[in-house]
């Protein structure tokens, strides 16, 4: 079953085990410090004016009462921040325009959705703060409004950019829309596809916009001296990428701003963009005090990116024997007030678990007026997940096949095609299939209103620029730095990797997350990509280390360093001949580097190429009472290829959250809003997302088919467990109920309506 | 704007602040007297991040005043350790890997140590609902349960 | 920035004065758990925050003339944890223990939750099922009302300025009864409920049922007592006939809304399964006593 791995049967000592996280006393202790919880001497507090229609022309703003308000120190609006040029930086799939983004911090022309920021305060109390920013005096004038991505797209539907024209049509149109994008993919020949068909489904789709639901809201710090140098405090998934945004937005130099990495109270993707750090920074330059800012939990749902709502329809053609032979999948995806949403994503992901011959997928990128969509883990895939694995589900059905054998049957392999390029480099998908069809409940009988559904999902997973660096201490323990901000314990797997390099025990690495200024660049904790990429960083900086210290030996040795290896976290003789010595620590050679060279430092960098993706296959019983509606969730099992799990719990960690993550966004999370464009339930009351009591034991199951490209045959976990969970429970429900649902969430009344239609 | 002079006990020792009407405990807690363990997710007691115990009782101080703690004993993730030595429920989560980002944390450990206070051996369907009120977003609930009964039977000494 | 006041008087009739002299808005802190949502959102702006808590009739919970008396500032967490009274009406217990977490309910009071006037309110069914009656303090003296004439609809009671609630009495309960208080949510905590029923009766020696109260929750501007409901029971020995016309005539008697937590027709169905469910849980906890 392993092919194309090297190193099937290592044996670690320390890779595999499932220690105690190094940031773990001061985060049960309380003392940990996340974004909100630095202070200052002479600290101001923020509070920022918020849009309160969905659509509206600015006309002026009065900021003068605000400013005479005894406390107030400034007011801040767009004028105080720099213009961008209108670009589209980067590639396609990640593209960043910092037109658009200057205005999603804070607003220009038009507050495009409730909740746009349209100026901040900075006074010496947040009670001040809040008092002042109701008395900003701003002239709307209040324009018609779109939400749903289906009536955006309608001709007739408000235009939030007058001079909007949609990209990837040729020949371009005339006339302004709200689609800002439109992509295709395609193999092979779909008409002869299809016509080779057995059996056709073809289905329509809509998901909900749903949150990532961090239960820390946005906060920082920003400390701007006088000589033009800032410090910032920012709870992010990625300290690097907030200082180039921030400088960006600010018109500084990115080498004059230090951002440290605070603790992080959940990201999911959400964090990786900015939104209250170039408010506090440009408050702090204007004021010359240090500027505090934590949104509070409405705005946080009001104004930052959940992910997108789509519409989508698929069609798909299997042969009576199961062979899936075409795909044709046209997906909506609404990025909110600004382009962006992760359509591209979508359109890749879809059907990229299988085999098939003749595939399309088309996407189309949306805004409405709603807050700007922002990265939630895998983005895009989940979503058009739930229309293919649906169809998928019906397809299994209409042909009398089990679920997962359709799936097995069509699964992709190392070498396999994808729709979007590239092969398949990495097996792994099938054997994912295959730890559920072996488990013991999977045949289990069912009651009365019960039913089980199965899906799959995929996630490209990231590689990318990470450094790492080590210094060996005096004492020969080990201090060891990286750039990525630590999400779910990454501290502990970048110790246990080094631990495991380096042959010394696991306790004896201090593992540290540095701030801008003291390690070089790193990407963002997000696409999976910490535990490869900054884990390679991490390994060849070992590998670096292990040379120095070779070296210090053969100085102490006076041997030739040829002659030393390097073994279980000694530096011994290589053979008898090169003399008798006992083994040197590292606490040895520490105690004598100041005359074999001075101290003991390496630092490593990589573009990390070379990442496996994400598989995952799932199953989950489900049982719905028929008079009201109610789903509960009996049994979920979710396995998924980790390549190699550094830290067993941590992985199985990530695979229960994303599960749980696609139960509530199955079941009951979704944005309401009123006739206004106004949210109606921007709290953790009414956005619901599950709470212990709904929930059983999730079960993982970590499949291990080990990345020949990593040292320890990573790959990324964080992602992929989301994809399946929403199509996995509407084919429960289907199957519990002899009803199909099409439309997210599957609340109780949704699935009551379902189940007395006639 | 006159304030109320309070004196309270916050986990075991005297401690006094000033505080305005409408200030609530949690905002007195972090920003007054700069005990930020107790975190805020959501300011309406909707998430229980804020949790601490009032008399004994476990709440939301975001949905208490801080003239309320008057008079009364607060018992806060600060003081849930002694000294060097963890409580069995914090070495339970970090042995259970129950937590991921964190945030939520401090709230859990608060509301559990009141449950096991309460009902030494609960089910597993106990531990879920007396912990419904404390939101976790990353780790789906698995591990924190599996740490609290863990704890709860080496409190017992079974 | 104006100042608002905080006062803990030591009396009902000295909270009363003080709620009666404040030219502006005064408002009872009980538990605080609506009160500091209202003041956080700026719902609400008193000009006099009212702590009642120290008044010892409102602390208490003790046998009245063979019912109950407990004071509308016991939380629902003291009120479930009175074994007697938990045993005595399970159905209230049902309620209190449904109103937001363990951390809300270690604060949140049922008088709170009656006067918060939220139609959605998980204790207020059940009290009226109960025939619970509310003793009213103010500036002319004392009264009592039965709870269901409290709420009028979202947010207002019949509750007349420097008046509030000092404690409940729920009467003497008569052998085979019992009562119970179900809801619908999403989740299974957390929520507002989208439908609530509470349900008391009364059974005699030959099980069959002399006195039932039926009342329904967030179907309505407010809670309803649906005497309808209650007569498809009484007489009968609440069998599948008597519980379909029960179900029937809880889903007549619901006038919904359309809202972010519910449609009109999931609601109006609802009250009917769930009136049914209540009357079987209410009719096993009879016939165990």
């Amino acid at each position: 079953m392993l092919t194309n791995t090297k190193n099937i049967e290592q044996v670690f000592k320390s890779v595999g085990t499932s220690p105690i996280r190094p940031d773990g006393v001061p985060k049960v202790t309380g003392m940990a410090q996340y974004g909100a919880d630095y202070s200052l001497p002479g600290m101001l507090w923020a509070k920022i004016l918020r849009s309160p229609h969905a659509h509206a022309r600015i006309r002026s703003i009065n900021t003068s009462k605000a400013e005479a308000l005894p406390g107030v120190k400034a007011v801040l609006t767009s004028a105080d921040l720099p213009n961008q040029t209108f670009d589209y930086i980067g590639p396609e799939r990640v593209a960043v325009n910092y037109w658009h983004m200057t205005r999603n911090v804070m607003a220009r022309e038009k507050a495009l959705y409730e909740g746009h920021a349209i100026a901040a305060v900075a006074a010496t109390t947040a009670a001040i703060a809040a008092e002042a920013i109701a008395l900003i005096e701003v002239d709307y004038e209040v324009l018609p409004h779109v939400i749903d991505v289906d009536e955006a797209m309608h001709p007739d539907a408000p235009v939030l950019f007058e001079d909007m024209i949609t990209r990837g049509v040729e020949p371009a149109p005339t006339k302004p829309s709200n689609i800002t994008k439109r992509l295709e993919f395609k193999v092979g020949d779909l008409d002869a596809g299809f016509a080779a068909a057995d059996e056709i489904v073809e289905m329509s789709f809509k998901t909900a916009a749903v949150h990532q639901g961090y239960i820390e809201p946005h906060s920082c710090l920003a400390r701007y001296g006088a000589d033009g140098q800032c410090e910032l405090w920012s709870a992010s998934q990625g300290h690097f990428v907030v200082r180039a945004y921030t400088a960006k937005l600010l018109g500084m130099e990115i080498g004059n701003l230090v951002v440290h990495p605070a603790e992080i109270g959940g990201g999911f993707g959400g964090k990786t963009v900015v939104y209250v750090e170039p408010i506090a920074v440009a408050l702090s330059r204007k004021t010359g005090h240090p500027v505090k800012i934590m949104m509070s939990r409405e705005d946080v749902f009001k104004a930052t990116g959940p992910t997108s709502g789509g519409s989508m329809t698929v069609k798909i053609g299997v042969k009576k024997d199961g062979t899936l032979v075409a795909a044709d999948g046209v997906f909506k995806l609404q990025a909110g007030a600004f382009p962006g949403s992760p359509v591209m994503n979508a359109a890749m992901c879809a059907f990229a678990p299988y085999i098939i011959p003749n595939v399309r997928t088309v996407g189309f990128d949306v805004v409405s007026n709603r807050p700007k969509s922002a990265a939630y883990r895998a983005p895009g895939s989940p979503i058009s997940a739930f229309g293919v694995e649906s169809v998928l589900d019906i397809l299994a059905q209409k042909i009398g096949m089990d679920p997962l054998r359709l799936r097995l049957k069509n699964a992709v392999k190392a070498g396999s095609p994808t729709p979007y390029g590239p092969k398949h480099s990495h097996d792994g998908y099938a054997e994912t299939i295959q730890a559920l069809l072996d488990h013991p409940e999977y045949n289990k009988p069912l009651g009365k209103n019960q039913g089980r559904g199965v899906a799959s999902g995929f996630w490209f997973n990231g590689g990318g620029e990470s450094t790492a660096s080590i210094h060996i201490n005096e004492d020969g323990s080990v201090v060891l730095a990286t750039g990525s901000m630590d999400v779910g314990g990454s501290r502990a797997s970048m110790a246990l990797m080094a631990a495991e390099t380096l042959g010394v025990p696991y306790a004896s690495v201090r593992s540290t997350v540095a701030d801008t200024a003291s390690i070089g660049y790193n990407h963002v904790t997000g696409g999976s990509r910490v535990t490869y990429a900054t884990g390679l960083a991490v390994v060849e900086a070992c590998n670096k280390i292990i040379e120095q210290l070779r070296l210090r030996a053969s100085i102490m040795w006076d041997v030739d360093v040829k002659g030393v290896v390097w073994e279980d976290g000694f530096a011994k003789p290589a053979d008898k001949s090169v003399g008798e010595f006992e083994p040197l620590s590292l606490k040895a050679i520490a105690a004598k580097r100041a005359v074999t060279g001075g101290p003991i430092v390496t630092e490593a960098a990589v573009n990390a190429g070379g990442q496996a993706p994400g598989f995952s296959t799932q199953f989950c019983d489900v049982e719905v009472d028929p008079e009201t509606g109610a789903v509960k969730i009996l049994r979920f099992v979710a396995a998924q290829d980790v390549g190699r799990a550094i830290h067993p719990k941590y992985c199985e960690g990530q695979i229960h959250g994303g599960v749980v993550q696609g139960i509530g966004w199955a079941l009951n999370e979704e944005y309401i809003y009123d006739k206004q464009g106004r949210l109606s339930n921007a709290g953790f009351l009414d956005y619901r997302i599950p709470v212990a009591s709904d929930l059983p034991m999730i079960e993982a199951i970590l499949v291990e088919v080990p990345n020949p490209n990593h040292p320890y045959g990573v790959k990324g976990v964080g992602e992929a467990n989301i994809v399946p969970p929403m199509a996995a429970i509407a084919n429960a429900i289907q199957r519990a109920t002899g009803k199909r649902l099409t439309e997210l969430p599957m609340s109780p009344p949704k699935v009551l309506a379902a189940i007395d239609a006639v | 704007m006159s304030k109320h002079h309070v004196t309270t006990v916050i986990n075991g020792d005297p401690v006094e602040f000033l505080c305005a009407t409408n200030q609530s405990l949690l905002d007195v807690l972090r920003n007054d007297l700069n005990m930020t363990g107790t975190k805020e997710g959501c300011g309406t007691g909707d998430c229980g991040a804020c949790s601490v115990t009032l008399d004994g009782r476990l709440v939301c101080s975001c949905l208490v005043l801080g003239v309320e703690a008057q008079g009364k004993t607060i018992q806060t993730i600060e003081g849930m350790a002694n000294g060097e030595h963890l409580h069995v429920l914090q070495q339970k989560f970090l042995e259970h890997a129950a937590l991921q980002c964190g945030i939520c944390t401090p709230g859990f450990l608060v509301a559990a140590r009141s449950l096991l206070e309460r009902n030494p051996d609960p089910t597993e369907e106990e531990v879920r609902f007396w912990l419904a009120g404390n939101l976790c977003r990353c780790t789906g609930y698995n591990k924190i349960i599996e740490a609290v009964l863990d704890a709860a039977r080496e409190m017992r000494g079974a | 920035m104006s100042e608002m006041r905080f006062e803990q008087p030591k009396t009902a009739e000295a909270a009363a004065a003080l709620l009666a002299g404040t030219l502006g808005l005064g408002k009872v802190l009980s538990g605080g758990t609506d009160l500091m949502i209202h003041m956080r959102n700026g719902n609400v702006k008193p000009e006099l925050v009212l702590d009642v808590k120290s008044i010892p009739e409102m602390n208490t919970i003790a046998v009245e003339d063979g019912g109950y008396r407990f004071g509308a500032a016991i939380s629902c967490m003291q009120l479930q944890e009175n074994k007697e009274f938990a045993a005595t009406w399970p159905g209230v217990i049902d309620g209190a223990n449904l109103v937001g977490s363990v951390q809300v309910r270690g604060r949140a009071t049922v008088a709170g939750n009656l006067c918060n006037a939220s139609p959605a309110a998980d204790t207020v069914p059940a009290m009226i099922a109960a025939g619970a009656i509310a003793r009213i303090v103010g500036p002319n003296g004392r009264r009592e009302v039965p709870v269901e004439e409290i709420p009028i609809s979202p947010g207002k009671t019949s509750l007349t300025k420097g008046e509030f609630i000092v404690s409940f009495f729920l009467p003497k309960r008569a052998p085979r009864s019992g009562d119970a208080y179900l809801r619908f949510t999403p989740r299974t905590e957390m929520d507002i409920a989208v439908v609530g029923v509470g349900l008391s009766l009364t059974l005699d020696a030959s099980g069959t049922c002399t006195h039932a109260r039926v009342s329904l929750g967030a179907v309505a501007e407010r809670a309803l007592l649906v005497p309808e409901a209650a007569a498809a029971l009484i007489g009968t020995k609440v069998d599948e006939a008597a519980l379909a016309k029960l179900a029937a005539a809880a889903s007549a008697a619901a006038r919904p809304i359309d809202d972010k937590r519910g449609t009109k027709v999931f609601r109006i169905k609802l009250a009917g399964v769930l009136a049914r469910r209540a009357a079987e849980k209410a009719l096993s906890r009879a016939k165990g006593n």
